[in-house]
């Protein structure tokens, strides 16, 4: 009994690895556009990855057939969505790095526009996955393709009329 | 441009910059995830024991108690002498 558990918990890790050796890099370059943090460094994409990476190794066994790239994939949406909304207003925390391409999106157009184009996961299960309508769900991405496409240039607000030119 | 257009244009624009995966990461899953299993089974076995304790409790209340036995009728004078 304790000898089966043993070869499947290690069968486990053997199958965990592999999988996040082939997942990890395109679960963090959407929790990256997620974030709106710049590629090369992601502490809080990090942050969101590795419970969802624990999440699903926890559950491994639990699987049964399902995709484990879509379990992780579904806890990262969530969670991004919930501290989204946790944060919401807290502006000076979670201002988007601006090498990021979403750097002008707000967090709720990162995530539908990451989860409908970037993971090609369909409007409806996108809706589902969020609680929102599926209309929204189109509108909002719609929207968010149309600002990523034609950033309109705006100038930070105070940006260049506060220098002060050296006298 | 027309929606499929606009829409790989997007793609592209998402792709475009690779990410570089940081070497710990497996590890520092792995480890989160077993810490969450621990949890989870010493949950369970925890409650498994407090419901094994709280049968146990009622089984001998109700061994000690016996509410299912009539109580002797206190209204009544016993009928003798019939």
């Amino acid at each position: 009994m304790r000898d089966r558990q043993a070869s499947r918990d290690a069968r486990r890790d053997r199958e965990f690895e592999a999988f996040v050796a082939g997942a990890a890099g395109r679960l963090l370059h959407a929790a990256t556009l997620l974030t709106g943090e710049a590629p090369d460094d992601g502490p809080r994409a990090r942050r969101l990855l590795v419970p969802a990476l624990a999440h699903t190794y926890a559950r491994w066994h639990r699987l049964r057939g399902e995709d484990p790239y879509e379990c992780a994939r579904q806890y990262l949406a969530t969670r991004f969505a919930h501290e989204a909304w946790r944060h919401y207003g807290a502006a000076g925390r979670a201002r988007p790095h601006p090498r990021s391409p979403l750097a002008e999106l707000a967090p709720q157009e990162r995530l539908i526009l990451v989860l409908r184009m970037f993971e090609g996961v369909a409007e409806e299960q996108t809706a589902a996955l969020l609680g929102l309508p599926v209309e929204r769900v189109h509108a909002v991405c719609d929207r968010a393709t149309a600002t990523v496409l034609h950033p309109a240039r705006r100038a930070a607000p105070g940006a260049m009329g506060t220098r002060v030119a050296p006298s | 441009m027309n929606r499929p257009q606009r829409e790989a244009a997007v793609r592209r624009i998402l792709e475009e910059v690779p990410v570089p995966v940081p070497p710990d990461l497996h590890a520092e899953a792995v480890r989160r995830g077993g810490r969450l299993l621990r949890r989870r089974l010493l949950a369970h076995r925890l409650m498994w024991l407090l419901l094994c304790a709280a049968a146990v409790a009622f089984t001998v209340w109700a061994v000690r108690a016996q509410p299912w036995a009539e109580p002797p009728s206190q209204t009544t004078v016993p009928l003798t002498g019939w």
